[in-house]
């Protein structure tokens, strides 16, 4: 199969690219310096650090396909096109957050765009993504549908038993283990048996490993994988090694790696950094460009939260509406 | 004596069974922590620190970490209890069940009765459980109720940390498979704890306030709050019992009817969603058993038929408090 390189991209590629990566780094900087001021409730799992990942396969991806995504899903609600201000809204509670403030980070959704939700269960995702691949194959929609789990979530019986379904049903599927070492304090060179490619091989499963700081490389395994499913060759399974650079949750006092290791991979391998130097010494993209994308998002987080700080709670009129369908 | 918050109380439970027995061991994911990374041995200690500091002293042998496996895990520990080992597994959030609840309750709970009594599954599955963390939908149901349903059960929900270091340890002892609820809001509560280990009985509640006018039935962290309501309602010349029932599998149906029958006007306090919880429950059996004496209709006071709402506006809607209890109180007093 021809796997372009991606710097042959169109420069508007590229540019939606870096903006995709900008805004999920802008975004997840900025509710880690926010959750640390007391103002934003809850659990938040952040996503910086893993952009390339997010970004390499939603750039292949419309509103007729459909994403599962994670307690870690910011960063696949902003690849996959959710509204920065209404996620934001709903990070803080807010009636007119993207759920209505009912769901908040770990929840978020936006069934409109083909995000079926960040998920609070480990694991939950895989099999509803088998059901979106059902739907797209059934009424022949065209779409295919891609479960992030991650190492962690690849020991769940949900997650294997997604695998085996997907192939028997030759569902359009593609399953991406974001591998970001760990798994709250547990390592995953620990918790996983045998590897990702040999268990998806186990189920029939084609599978590609990359490596997930390089925008690229995610991008053409994204590109073939998704390929696949769409032209009827079934599910298939890419291992993205990446890495997470804030704690487990915000809140998480980290002290079961070094300082020394997040530090190497912020310093040698950040995704943002590797793109903008290939880009910049191909040529395709200038400096300005460059860093006018990254004030950009900062400017668009930043309106984000102001937004998000004045926007008004729900109230007791919202307690019990959207149980059921309301006829 | 000393002061112990409900953390340190479960804690201190598990290391004294735990060197009082040598086949006590406990799993769960991060209940350690540190597996297989460079930092830190005894990293975590489960996601609220609840079994930190135990591997020090028992080893990784005893003190097993988990993948995020739970039908795998918790039916492990359910298997190693029929056959020698007294296993401890967290389930980290109770809203997990969902993901094992085979192992629980086809097989945990009905080992003894299909198999004719011929086996034992001293299981202890430690989960928290409740609202109040902003923790949103799947991270702050209740769902007790569920358990309590299912015959070979037995649900414990301890109210403090005197309760939970008592409750835990008759927990390990018991020879059945008990659910041991433990409410997220209240691991920092702190009150004097015996140092040496003690035992509360299962099904037998503990009445944690007496008066003749209202009868208060109660659980959980929701204990806490009746007492707040019955003292402050003294001043005002209604006196409540309040009945912690400790467990609601069993039941302790004596305490309850004998309660209701002296006041005749009953609330049922109860943080879960309110069809087939465990305020239904009490209700029905008060209207079986004591109708004749009740003086007012029986209030339940809980949680909406809702899921639990991320936004705090919601959420503290949600949760029954102490200014609803008051005024069912009030209500059931005056009627
Ligand atoms: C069924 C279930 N079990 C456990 C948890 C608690 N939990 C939340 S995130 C997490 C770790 C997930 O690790 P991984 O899948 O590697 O994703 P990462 O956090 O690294 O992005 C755990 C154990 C959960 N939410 N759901
Ligand atoms: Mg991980």
């Amino acid at each position: 199969m021809a796997t372009p390189s991606g710097l042959q991209l169109p420069r508007e590629d590229l540019l939606r690219a870096y903006r995709m990566m900008c805004d999920i780094r802008a975004f997840e900087d900025r509710v880690h310096e926010e959750f640390a001021t007391g103002t934003i409730p809850g659990f938040v799992h952040l996503y910086a650090g893993e952009e390339a990942s997010a970004t390499g396969f939603m750039m292949h991806l419309g509103n007729k396909d459909y994403i599962a995504s994670t307690h870690r899903g910011h960063g696949h609600c902003i690849a996959k096109g959710c509204d920065i201000k209404a996620m934001m809204k709903e990070i803080y509670g807010r009636r007119d957050g993207l759920c209505g403030g009912k769901g908040g980070s770990m929840h978020i959704a936006d069934l409109d765009k083909g995000m079926m939700g960040a998920n609070g269960i480990v694991g939950g995702g895989p099999p509803l993504i088998c059901g979106a691949a059902l739907s797209a194959k059934t009424l022949k929609t065209g779409g295919v549908a891609i479960a992030f789990v991650g190492d962690g979530g690849s020991n769940q019986g949900t997650t294997l038993e997604s695998y085996n379904l997907a192939k028997v049903w030759d569902l359009p599927a593609v399953f991406v283990v974001e591998d970001n070492r760990y798994a709250e304090s547990t390592a995953s060179v620990w918790s996983v048996g045998g590897s990702q490619l040999k268990r998806a091989e186990g189920f029939g499963l084609p599978g590609r490993k990359v490596d997930g700081q390089d925008f690229f490389a995610v991008y053409e395994a994204a590109q073939e994988a998704i390929e696949r499913a769409r032209g009827g060759g079934g599910p298939s399974l890419v291992h993205v090694e990446t890495y997470r650079y804030y704690g487990h949750f915000e809140g998480d006092a980290i002290t079961y790696r070094t300082p020394e290791e997040t530090d190497e991979v912020r310093a040698q391998r950040d995704c943002l950094n590797l793109f903008r130097e290939r880009v910049t010494a191909a040529g395709v993209l200038d400096a300005a460009q460059i860093d006018e994308i990254e004030a950009q998002a900062k400017a668009l987080v930043d309106e984000a939260v102001a937004e998000a700080v004045a926007a008004a709670p729900p109230g007791e009129q919202d307690l019990m509406t959207d149980v059921y369908v309301a006829y | 004596m000393s002061r112990k918050t409900y953390r340190q109380a479960i804690n201190e439970a598990l290391a004294q069974e735990m060197r009082r027995d040598p086949t006590v061991v406990f799993m769960g994911e991060d209940n350690v922590g540190g597996m297989g990374a460079p930092g830190e041995d005894d990293a975590w200690g489960g996601v609220l620190g609840v079994t930190k500091g135990l591997m020090p002293e028992f080893g990784r042998e005893r003190c097993l970490d988990t993948p995020i496996s739970e039908s795998a895990f918790i039916g492990a520990a359910v298997g190693a209890a029929a056959t020698g080992l007294r296993p401890v597994a967290e389930l980290m959030f109770v809203d997990f069940m969902g993901v094992c609840l085979d192992q629980i309750f086809n097989q945990a709970a009905k080992f003894r009765y299909m198999f004719g009594g011929k086996a034992v599954t001293p299981v202890v599955i430690r989960t928290m459980y409740g609202a109040g963390f902003r923790a949103a939908s799947q991270h702050s149901q209740c769902l007790y109720p569920i358990f309590t349903h299912i015959p070979g059960l037995k649900v414990v929900m301890p109210s403090s940390p005197y309760e939970a270091k008592g409750l835990m340890i008759q927990a390990i002892r018991d020879d059945d498979p008990v659910i041991f609820l433990e409410h997220k809001v209240l691991y920092d509560d702190e009150e004097e704890v015996p140092d040496d280990p003690y035992t509360l009985p299962f099904g037998e509640a503990n009445l944690t306030r007496e008066g003749n006018d209202v009868t208060l039935v109660t659980l959980g962290r929701m204990v806490k709050f009746c007492n707040e309501v019955a003292d402050k309602l003294e001043g005002d010349g209604i006196r409540c019992s309040v009945i912690d029932l400790r467990t609601t599998s069993p039941l302790d149906e004596d305490t309850i009817l004998e309660n209701a029958e002296e006041t005749g006007r009953v609330v049922i306090v109860d943080e879960s969603n309110p069809r087939c919880n465990i305020a239904t429950d009490i209700s029905a059996l008060i209207a079986q058993n004591a109708f004749d004496a009740l003086k007012a209709p029986i209030k339940m006071v809980t949680a909406p038929h809702t899921p639990p709402p991320f936004a705090p506006e919601l959420e503290d809607l949600y949760i029954p408090d102490q200014a609803k209890i008051e005024a069912a109180v009030r209500e059931v007093a005056a009627h």
